[in-house]
Order: C-alpha cells, then structure tokens, then sequence
C-alpha cells in the first residue's frame, strides 16, 4: 500500500476527514472519495475550468491543486452550491436562460460565474457584460457559446443589485 | 386509493365546469428537462459512471507513424498485481471495421498511424492499468511514411492500405451541362485555391465506453454515441458478433458534434477487454488521447474555376476537392456528398461539376463534425463569390440577390428548393444591419491610415433540413403511453446529446395532449426500449424526431377524444385537451378530467390503454449513382453578416457582432433555437480565427486546450438573430432542420469581412494573428 496522508476540511459546510495518497489531485479526490462527481476532470491541465470549485474564499481549478492542500480549508463544490430544497439563484438562471446544453462544463461554469459577481458584491450597477466574460475567461464550453451564459449572470448580477 | 385522491382533486378544482382557454407551447421558451440536475450536479454523465465490479481499460498507442511491428512484449505487464487483461492484435481474430473495412480495433504486423491501438489492458484501478502500459514493450521498423494526399498518389509513393495500392480510398464525381462551353463563353473566368485545415470538436467530455458483457454472450454497451441502433450494425463486426446482441445504453454525454457518428476502436477495444475479463470495462480517453486519437473535421484542397458576364450573372462552376483520408476511413472522406450539394446548387450556376478524391495517408482520420463538408464549401464558395461580385463590379448583395433561386427551383443535383427563402435571408441579412453603407465606407478606409480597420462581410449557404437520406430509411419511431395519472411517456428513437430534444419532443406532447411539461417523460437512451432512428446528424432530429413524436401524440389525441365522444354528446371534433381537461373546443368548458377519462377507459369492460406508436419517414430520397435526388425532404438558407475590427499591427480579428438570417421554417422551442444558433456561431467562430489542429508528418502538434485554441467568452461577439419562419410543407410540425448551418456560415462572413476591413484575402483559415499579421506586413494573400 502506498502512503496515504490524513487530512481534514469543510466540504459544502460539514467537517469530513479522509485519507489521500500525496499525488493525488484534489479533484480526484471530490470524485473519487467523496462521489461529488459535479467538477469533472475535462483536461487535467488547468486550462478549461470543469473542476472549478471554491476553497476558502476563491476559486480554483481542482485538477491543479493536490488533496492534501484541502487540510483545514473550507472546499464548496457545485453539490453544495444550492440547497436540497432547491436551486440556488445563479444555478436557476442558468436554467431558465437556457444557458446549458450538455451541461458538462457547467457545474464549473456556475462556480466561476457564483464568483465573479460575488467580488462585484456591492457594485453590481458597475458590471458590464465585458467584465463578465472576461471573468469566465478560464471556462470553455463548447456547446453554449456563451451568450445565454453571460446572459444568465448578468441577470443575477441585476437581481442582486435589486436586493 | 386513486379514487379517493381523484376526488379529492376534483373538488378542489372546483367541479366539471372550469373553463380553460386554448394555449399553445410551440414557439415559446421552454427550459431543457434535463438542465436542474446538470446545474446541480446531480447528472450522472457517462465519465461519472462506476459499475460493480468494474476494470479500468487502457490503450497502449504507437509512438510511430508508418512501421512494421516486430514484436510486443506484454510479460511485465501481466505480472503486474491488479492486471486482468492484456491484449494485443495477435490475441483476437482479424475484426474489420468502418466505412470501408479498413480498420481493426488492435493492429496487428502493422501501425499506419499515430493513433493506431498497438495493445490495451484491464486493470482494478486506472494507475495499475496506466502502469502495466507503461510496462509494454513494442518493438518497430519504421516505414516510409506519406502525409501529403497529392504525394500519397503520386507512382511509387508508401502504400497504407494494402487493398489499395493506389492509395485511392472514396471518389465522387459529379457534372452538369456543358462546362467546357460555359467557361469559352465566360466574360470572366477566376480560378483560386483554398487549403482548409484538420480541426476538432472538442468536447467538453472525453471519450468514454462501459462494456459489459453478460453470461449469454451478450453485450450491453454504455456508450456516448450519437447513433445508437445504426452502431449495434457497425460495432457488431469490430467484436465479432451478431447485431441483435448488442444493447446500447446512452448516459448523458459531454457534447458529441457529430465525433460520436461512428464507432471507433477504443469502443471494440473496451468490449474486447470486458469479453476476455469477464467484467464491466470502462475506458476514458485523457484530453491529450482526446485531442490525438479522436475524430477531426476532414481536412481539404480546393481548386475553384468559376465563370460570370459582366451583368453579375454566374456561368459555371467547378471545384476539384483532394482530401487527406488519414491512415482508415471514418465519416471525413464521405463529406462531399453534402458539400456538393452547396457547390453545385448554392445560387443559380447553369453549368457545375465536382470531383472529390481522398488519398490514404499516414495521417489521422476525419469523421463526421458538425456541418458536414459544408463548412469547407461555405468557406470556398462565399469568398469566391464576393471576389466575383468585385470583378464585375457589383456589391455583394445585390451580385448574391441577381443570382439567387426562386421558390420551386430544383438545383442540379435534385435538391427541390420549393419554399427558397434565400432571397428573404439576404435583403433581411442586408437591412438589419446596414450593410451597404457600411460595406462602402470601411472599403474607403482600408487604405487610409490607422490601426485599427473594420469590415463588414456576408456570406450565405444551404443545407439540408428535412434529415439526409443516406440509410435506405431515415425516418424516427415513437411510442406514447398515459398511465392512469395522464402521465405521458414518450419513447422515441432520438438522441439527447446535449442540443435538446428532449424540450422540442417534450413541448409537442404537451401540445397536442394539453397537459403540463412536468407531466411529460422523454425516455431516449436504450436500444431495447427505443424504435429505430438514424441518429442525431444533418440537423434531422427536431425535423424527424419531432414529427413522429407530432404523429404518435396525434394519435393518443385520437384515441382520447374518441374515448371522450362516446360518454358525452359532443363529437371528437367539437373537443380540445386543454390543461389535464377534455374540453368544448368552442368555449374552453371541462367535459372531463384527463386523468379520471383515462381511468375510465382502463378499467372499463372493455378495457382500453393509450399506448401508440408511430413511424415518421421524411419524403426525401436516396441519391442515384450520379449523386441526384432530393436528399432532404426540405432545405434551408442562411445570409450571415460578420462585422470586424482588425488591428493592423498585431494581425488581431476581433469579431464585434454576428446577425443571423436564417430560414428556419416554424420556431418549436425559442430558447433551444437561439442556443442552436449561437452554438453553432461559436464553433464557426473558431474554424474562422484560432482553430487547427497541427499535424507535422502525421503526428499532432497541439494536443491541448493552450495550444488549440476555442473560443471563450471574451472573444464572443454580440449575436443578434433573425428566423425567417413559414410553415414548411415537408414538416407536419412546420419546423426545418437548423443546427448546423450556425457553425457552417459565419467563417466566411468574417473573412470577407476581414477582405472588406485590410483589402486581403485569406485562402486558408484559421486567420490567426500571426498569419494576418505576416499578411499586413508582407502585403501578400494567404
Ligand atoms: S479539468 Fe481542471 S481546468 Fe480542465
Ligand atoms: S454546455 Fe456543453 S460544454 Fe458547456
């Protein structure tokens, strides 16, 4: 057996402990020891945005990260993002503004559009459209071609400037 | 129990006498069943699935291009703990496979290409398979190797294939009337030559198969292909068994584009490892294995001769097209037949002829990809056309207008234009954007200075929309069932791979049998449930699919109407199914709830279920050996217009807005339809600026997302979209086909808009920076 290293972090707000060998990637890990298969592994290169979760107060894509680097953090994937009792507002527009197609890439998209208006909290009358998709920059998605995308958190960005 | 809940209902629904007014679902926007799981997670997609008992499969590729396999050494690799499987060429019998037979699932004696499958294996975990891999030893003579079709055919050049010493695979030919005379005739004759390159679909998710193999013999294949019951008859061969003991399975997939119209190797290759294990298998392809060993887009050199007089009125056309076939033969080579269709019959062109080649190389091989050789015509014939349109001095629009055809037209080929629209695409194409004025006024400043230039370009096609007939059916069955609850089931032969028909097939039930979407199950990813259909290509399913699932709710409508006259006095006629009522059409009054109806006719003396099912075969027809007949049972045009910004200095194309003209005859579901176009639009947008997958002496370059480069949401432009709707006759639900003419139009726009912007004509995209730049800077076309 080879070694495995014990760690312990928040995953989508409860306490887990789980044991990881050192090469192991974190999404890997999400995957494999905790069956969140929302983040996919799409390249494993950081260059697409599939895996994209959030740890701590940013995100990241989890294929480049190692498991071990998850110790004593706090790690929010897709699965955690609504609720069991529903969507969660920027999952919903995506939805409704027929944004997803295959929907493979969305569960990272949806992380990453959950971020970019996050940082805008507070000057969401200040977003354009530009800033939007330049904060999608790191999300391929093949199918969708990034219209209803940009239109689904544009009108997060509006409702929450409303609220 | 029911009973009791029923009157429960009823009460609260405030008794038989509710009224509803009549609403119709089609043209509206209706979000994808599918799509709250796929935002939540939860969607368990094919790359997800874990099985009991389920080995992890691995392909050893070569490392070569052309070379004699000595030997290969597998010891190490069984002796590795955890190792269940290892197979090579030598361990299963001479399986051939594909469009032209020409392809095993393992190679045996010999690699012709990069992506050849030397040997695999099945392993309890991935690294033990990736382990024992890397354990292989394979042992080569290198072979004189080919990579240029036009070398591959050449006397003497390295043979591929055997069987074809010649190195000739699928040739097409095509002529009408007299060319010969029409170019002596001819006011003006411009011949030009355009390279277009190997791209790829890039799906978001990686190849991936589960097979399963049961006791019997049988097996069930977890698959992402895009057309399951023609691919039990394809696959069968590459495993050595029966048709009829292949079921398919279709898990949600990451997108397909068309790569998943064929079956490739790493498929049998999976089932050959479940069969040898005697377990489930799964097989996932890394992205670099994606990149490498996954279908392209067929790659392509045009020669173009084209003839008009001084009025602007076309005389012929004729194109030669050599195509590299790669190592075997997939779906690539046999894209002329729909890309012939746009050169000989893509405006009024009395005389035209086509002769396409493919010559066996030692490259890797193209399949099938959104667009099918369309996208190559579109981009030759659109920038030829503008070039015409300048030589006689005519603006593109009305050069495109003056050569247009009516409705009622029949191209040479038998293409029947009865309802063309094309005209309408570009007057509509033209007005909505201003593009006269400032067609005229960029042209003016192409030459002055300054950095930053724009252009406005146009480009128009045709493409098939009522299905293709290339099986001797290509029709979809559907059958419909209502339980008790008047929950309908549709089960239908079409795909879902992410385009959503699900929604299109949803809305129609809806429609015809007036009860509520959430009441509606699609049931479409297994062969032992599903009728027969062709598959999810040549924009068919909404078209095909739509109008059986029309045909088979039609039919239950009946059935329930029927059913409803006989307990009431009202005739079938004067009734209308209106949210979960049978109701009088005139004044929207209930006669009876759906749900208690149907339970009525169920637990009747003679009891009675609506269960139905129907068989949707387009009117179209199977070319003749001359490559006529009406293909599509209709067709449809699209006029793009693309407007620029090129900065002179870096050779940037910054494509600032799309407009999208498009005959798309009756819109079914809004939402669907514009993310259809702007897909597509997306695609198109790379071919035309940053897309090619290169391929230097047979091996590829740019296995990666960092070096190909898709389109992102930074670079996609404002699209603004046009439907130019009529009810189509060929279409009972009045839609026509759309999905690929968006990936197949907007490339040449963006070129000709480039040529209107900096005045230089690129005869081979992608238009790179460094290519436009080198351009600019060395004032020569590319
Ligand atoms: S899988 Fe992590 S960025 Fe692509
Ligand atoms: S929805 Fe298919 S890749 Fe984004």
């Amino acid at each position: 057996m080879s070694l495995e290293i014990e760690i312990g972090f928040t995953l989508n707000g409860r306490p887990v402990k789980v044991r990881v060998p050192p090469t192991m990637t974190a999404v890997s890990m999400l995957r494999e020891k905790f069956d969140l298969t929302g983040g996919k592994l799409a390249c494993g290169e950081g260059e697409c945005g599939a895996c994209t979760v959030k740890i701590d107060n940013r995100t990241i894509n989890s294929c480049l990260m190692f498991a071990v680097d998850c110790d004593g953090r706090e790690v929010q994937t897709i699965e955690g993002l609504g609720s069991v009792k529903g969507l969660e507002i920027m999952q919903q527009a995506f939805v409704e503004h027929g944004a997803i197609q295959c929907g493979y890439c969305m569960p990272g998209m949806i992380m990453q559009a959950r971020y970019v208006v996050d940082q805008n909290a507070g000057n969401e009358h200040k977003v354009t459209r530009d800033d939007i998709a330049r904060g999608l920059e790191g999300n391929v998605c093949r199918c969708s071609g990034y219209t209803k995308v940009v239109d689904a958190v544009a009108a997060v960005v509006l409702e929450e400037a409303s609220t | 129990m029911s009973s009791i809940e029923l009157k429960t209902g009823e009460k609260k629904s405030g008794g038989i006498n509710k009224v509803f007014s009549k609403k119709t679902v089609i043209g509206t926007r209706v979000t994808k069943p599918d799509a709250p799981d796929k935002a939540t997670g939860k969607t368990i997609y094919i790359n997800d699935m874990v099985l009991p008992r389920m080995l992890y499969g691995k392909i050893l590729h070569t490392d070569r291009v052309h070379a004699r396999i000595i030997s290969i050494d597998t010891s190490a690799a069984k002796a590795l703990p955890g190792v269940h499987v290892v197979l090579t060429g030598e361990d299963i019998p001479l399986l051939k496979f594909g469009t032209m037979r020409d392809n095993v699932p393992l190679k045996a004696g010999k690699v012709r290409c990069i992506r050849d499958e030397v040997a695999a294996v099945a392993a309890e975990t991935e690294q033990i398979a990736a382990e024992a891999i890397a354990l292989i030893k394979v042992e080569y003579e290198d072979l004189p190797a080919v990579f240029s079709p036009t070398e591959a055919l050449q006397e003497g050049a390295p043979v591929v294939q055997e069987d074809h010493p010649d190195n000739r695979s699928l040739a097409y030919k095509f002529s009408h009337g007299d060319v010969a005379a029409a170019e002596a005739d001819s006011d003006i004759v411009l011949e030009h030559e355009f390279v277009v390159p190997y791209v790829t679909h890039c799906c978001m998710g990686p190849g991936c198969a589960i097979a399963d193999f049961d006791s019997a013999g049988k097996l069930t294949i977890y698959s992402q292909t895009q057309y399951p019951y023609n691919y039990k008859m394809d696959l069968a061969p590459a495993i050595g068994i029966h048709p009829g003991d292949i079921r398919v399975i279709q898990p949600p997939v990451g997108g397909a584009f068309g790569s998943k119209l064929d079956v490739y190797p790493f498929e049998p290759i999976c089932a050959l490892l479940s069969k040898a294990s005697g377990r489930p298998v799964k097989l996932t392809f890394s992205r670099e294995e994606e990149f490498i060993n996954s279908p392209t887009r067929q790659p392509a050199e045009f020669k173009i001769k084209s003839g008009v007089n001084k009025d602007g009125t076309l005389t012929f056309r004729s194109v030669d097209c050599l195509m590299n076939n790669g190592a075997y033969t997939s779906w690539g080579p046999t894209t002329p037949i729909i890309q012939m269709r746009t050169f000989t019959g893509h405006f009024r062109v009395p005389a035209v002829e086509y002769n396409g080649l493919a010559a066996y190389t030692n490259s890797v091989y193209a399949g099938s990809f959104r667009g099918y050789g369309n996208v190559q015509a579109t981009y030759v014939t659109a920038s030829v056309m503008d070039m015409l349109a300048e030589e006689v001095g005519m603006d593109p629009i009305a050069f495109r207008l003056k050569n247009a055809q009516d409705p009622g037209e029949v191209t040479p080929q038998g293409s029947k234009l009865d309802d063309c629209k094309l005209k309408e695409c570009i007057e509509i194409a033209a007005q909505k954007t201003d593009f006269l004025s400032k067609h005229e006024t960029y042209a003016g400043l192409c030459k002055q200075p300054g950095r930053i230039k724009r252009g406005i370009g146009i480009a128009t096609s045709i493409h098939n929309a009522g299905g293709a007939k290339i099986h001797k059916s290509d029709g979809c069955g559907s059958i419909l069932k209502l339980d008790d609850y008047a929950r309908a089931t549709l089960i239908t032969g079409a795909s879902e791979i992410g385009q959503g028909i699900d929604a299109v097939l949803t809305q129609i039930v809806m429609d015809e049998l007036g009860i509520p979407k959430a009441d509606v199950t699609i049931v479409n990813n297994d062969t032992a449930l599903g009728p027969w259909d062709v598959g999810v290509h040549a924009s068919r399913t909404t078209f095909v699919a739509g109008n059986a699932a029309l045909q088979a709710a039609r039919a239950a409508r009946k059935q329930i109407l029927d059913a409803a006259s006989k307990q009431s006095n009202v005739s079938a006629e004067e009734m209308d199914l209106r949210q979960g009522h049978v109701v009088q059409a005139d004044n929207g009054v209930s006669i009876v709830k759906l749900d208690k109806l149907l339970r009525q006719m169920h637990f009747a003396d003679e009891p009675e279920l609506v269960m139905v099912s129907e068989y949707f075969e387009p009117d179209s027809e199977l070319e003749d050996r001359n490559h006529v007949g009406n293909l599509s049972a209709t067709w449809a045009h699209g006029a793009y217009v693309a407007e620029v910004e090129v900065d002179t200095e870096t050779g940037e194309v910054k494509v600032t807005k799309i407009t999208a003209v498009q005959d798309v005859g009756r819109v079914i579901n809004r939402l669907g339809i514009e993310g259809q176009m702007e897909g597509g639009i997306s695609v198109s947008l790379g071919y035309a600026l940053s897309e090619e997958l290169l391929i230097q002496d047979g091996k590829v370059l740019n296995p990666n997302f960092r070096d190909y480069k898709v389109p992102t949401a930074p670079e996609t432009p404002e699209i603004e979209l046009h439907f130019v709707e009529s009810d189509c006759k060929a279409s009972p639900l009045g839609s026509k086909g759309i999905a690929e003419l968006p990936a197949i139009i907007p490339a040449p726009a963006i070129a000709n808009a480039v040529y209107n912007a900096i005045g230089i004509r690129f005869f081979a995209p992608p238009l790179t920076p460094e290519k436009v730049a080198r351009a600019i800077h060395g004032a020569t076309t590319q």
